[in-house]
């Protein structure tokens, strides 16, 4: 493919409100992982909650998507100068001519978790105050960015599970390169909500403490939630040797199971392979892999062989998950832009509360951060269903 | 912008009193009216028993569409690529984690937990096909039908390869019915490849246009139409009936509409 700038970004975790406190948190190897008081939920876990969500509504131009998925959302547009950089992008192309494609897993689900709590006595009919359009709908997220940035070119959400915010920049370039659009906004959102929590508890994949990715006595994952955001366009002349580059996307599925991966992690290693193929790379020109990651045994253990597999077990390796939580749907953009991170700042962020890492498995997995001027870079997102993604990112100036 | 171009090779389609392709071909050339009856969802066969007896009315639906278009035209599943789109997903299924998690229980089944990712049909599909290509799972509401043929038709003219397109509503259950009032399935899908292949159907020349959508003269099928965002595609389908050239346009996101130019094979 040809190669796209992140020509702005963005992203708000557990971990932090934009980039200023993700990077300090990643440098400190600080986690932002707590015991779970959200909502009225009373499980056993720790989750990734970005503090002051609930406080942040909506203005009223935009009160028809209230939720918290999209309180969440405005609150990433809101830095880092991501929205004035695509009104510039705008003002070039013509917002007609800039797309969003953006990924949740669960969208608005809490708030109708909540009115179902709100029944009709005596008609079952859910409560006036109802948003199905603007909250519920799994297209909520997309419709919402496009009203907020003031963008009117197509917009699509992609929803598919944890590899969802991975996939839309793969959409993102494809509607580029084939002159549907002249830029696109991609990212992820997703929120805390019951569905989860409840669900993953009930499918026994939830760490009771911090979640640890590779450790030897990982235990399941710990949720969290995100919103990041990138500005995907063709690369400016004038663009700095640190500014990174989008070089390949690679996507397979696993047609094997819904919930659990085959063994031998090979959905996950035909994903690298086409990302690695699509970038014109070889393993070699891979410098640190952003893992996938989740800490449930068996998933680490699929990647791992499909890592070994694709880059060997030389390149060091980690998962970001420990320190901002399995933001699912949003997993893939917030790990793109932690790799942007990575790239432009010149470190691989080590896995945080991994204490001993699982010598089974074939990866070099980074217990500590380590200062290395990284030329490119591989994030790993698989979700259920058996769907894979994996994005080749780089540093201009390592690239040309 | 230029046209996204694609062959269209193969159509399934599963409605309210259109039972497949042929039968949806026949009411929309006008050779045979339409007479209203609940969607028929066939078992999905295809699956292993034990993903059969946990699959709900949206992955019927989306494996019986994309199971006929795909033996329309002649192709090999397992190494197509795929979009599917859905204004909704599985809306039974969602009510009943709704229902449990607002009661004082909580208990989910596991099952029920990994059937609500908006990409189980496509999940299931794999399963199903054995295919291990890319696999779209994607939601712009009314807009559905339009997004999958826009991603569809990325990706054919940029990967240069088949691509399976697969666009599917299903009912809610009351009370998310009476939120979003979608009165029955309706799933249809289309192979598209970026060369003709042995019994190619149509050409399809797609763009943005700001045009206005194309309604059906028929009333039914026209409320049909207004009802559930997968038979947005009605009047392409109409057009493809008549196996006659001629340009179309169907609904998408405000205030675009998609401007299709058949050019339909002999």
């Amino acid at each position: 493919m040809t190669p796209l700038a992140l020509a702005s970004y963005t992203a708000t975790s557990a971990l932090g409100r934009g980039l200023e406190p993700t990077l300090a948190a990643l440098q400190a190897q600080r986690s932002g992982l707590a015991p779970c008081a959200f909502e009225t939920v009373r499980l056993a876990m720790c989750v990734g909650e970005v503090p002051g969500v609930d406080a942040a509504p909506l203005p009223a131009a935009l009160a028809a998507f209230e939720c918290r998925n999209n309180r969440l959302a405005l609150l990433a547009l809101g830095q880092d100068g991501f929205a004035a950089a695509v009104a510039r992008s705008a003002a070039r192309h013509g917002a007609a001519r800039i797309g969003v494609f953006v990924g949740t897993s669960t969208s608005g689900i809490l708030e109708t978790e909540q009115a179902f709590r709100r029944l009709d006595p005596v008609s079952g009919a859910l409560p006036p105050d109802f948003r199905y359009r603007g909250a519920h709908n799994t297209f909520s997220l997309g419709a919402f960015v496009q009203r907020a940035l003031g963008l009117r070119g197509p917009a699509v959400v992609i929803s598919s599970a944890c590899s969802s915010s991975a996939k839309v920049f793969a959409s993102a370039q494809r509607a580029i390169a084939a002159g549907l659009i002249e830029a696109a906004v991609v990212g992820g959102v997703d929120s805390l909500c019951l569905t989860t929590l409840y669900g993953f508890h009930s499918l026994q994949l939830v760490s009771t403490g911090p979640c640890r990715p590779f450790d030897v006595a990982r235990d399941g994952i710990s949720i969290g939630e995100a919103a990041a955001f990138a500005l995907l366009e063709r690369p400016a002349a004038a663009a700095g040797e640190d500014s990174v580059l989008l070089l390949g996307t690679g996507e397979s599925s696993d047609a094997y199971h819904m919930s659990s991966p085959p063994p031998d992690g090979r959905g996950a290693a035909a994903a690298m392979r086409q990302a690695l193929a699509a970038a014109g790379l070889g393993a070699a020109d891979i410098d640190y892999i952003n893992l996938h990651g989740t800490a449930t045994p068996s998933n680490d253990a699929a990647e791992a062989i499909a890592v070994g597999a694709v880059l060997g077990a030389a390149v060091p390796a980690s998962s970001t998950k420990g320190a901002t939580g399995h933001a699912l749907g949003a997993a893939g953009a917030l790990e793109a832009v932690i790799c942007a991170l990575a790239l432009r700042h010149g470190f691989m962020p080590g896995g945080v509360n991994t204490a001993a890492v699982d010598a089974a498995l074939p990866v070099s997995y980074l217990l500590g951060n380590r200062d290395a001027r990284l030329r490119r870079v591989m994030s790993n997102s698989f979700g259920f269903g058996g769907s894979n993604c994996s994005l080749v990112l780089a540093r201009a100036g390592a690239h040309a | 912008m230029t046209a996204l171009t694609a062959s269209l090779e193969g159509i399934g389609l599963l409605g309210p009193g259109l039972a497949d392709w042929p039968t949806a071909a026949r009411v929309l050339s006008g050779t045979q009216p339409w007479v209203h009856a609940p969607t028929v969802l066939p078992a999905p066969q295809a699956l292993p028993a034990a993903e059969r007896r946990r699959t709900g009315a949206v992955v019927k639906l989306a494996l019986a569409a994309g199971l006929e278009a795909v033996a329309h035209a002649g192709a090999d599943a397992a190494t197509l690529a795929a979009v599917f789109s859905s204004s909704g997903g599985d809306g039974q299924n969602c009510d009943e984690i709704c229902r449990t998690l607002a009661s004082s229980e909580r208990q989910l089944s596991p099952t029920r937990f990994h059937n609500s990712v908006h990409n189980a049909a496509a999940g299931y599909w794999g399963i199903a096909t054995g295919a291990t290509a890319a696999c779209n799972a994607l939601c712009a509401y009314d807009a559905s039908f339009g997004a999958g043929l826009l991603e569809a038709l990325t990706q054919v003219v940029t990967e240069r390869s088949p691509v399976l397109l697969v666009a599917y509503d299903a009912r809610y259950p009351e009370p998310l019915y009476g939120a979003r009032p979608i009165p029955d399935g309706f799933g249809i899908a289309l192979v598209l490849a970026p060369a003709p292949g042995a019994r190619p159907l149509a050409r399809l020349d797609v763009r943005l246009s700001e045009a206005p959508a194309d309604t059906l003269t028929d009333a039914a099928l026209e409320k049909l139409r207004g009802a559930i965002p997968a038979a947005r595609s009605l009047p392409l389908l109409a057009q493809l009936a008549r196996r006659a050239p001629g340009r179309v346009m169907i609904d998408y996101l405000d205030p675009w509409r998609i401007a299709v130019e058949v050019d339909a094979c002999p």
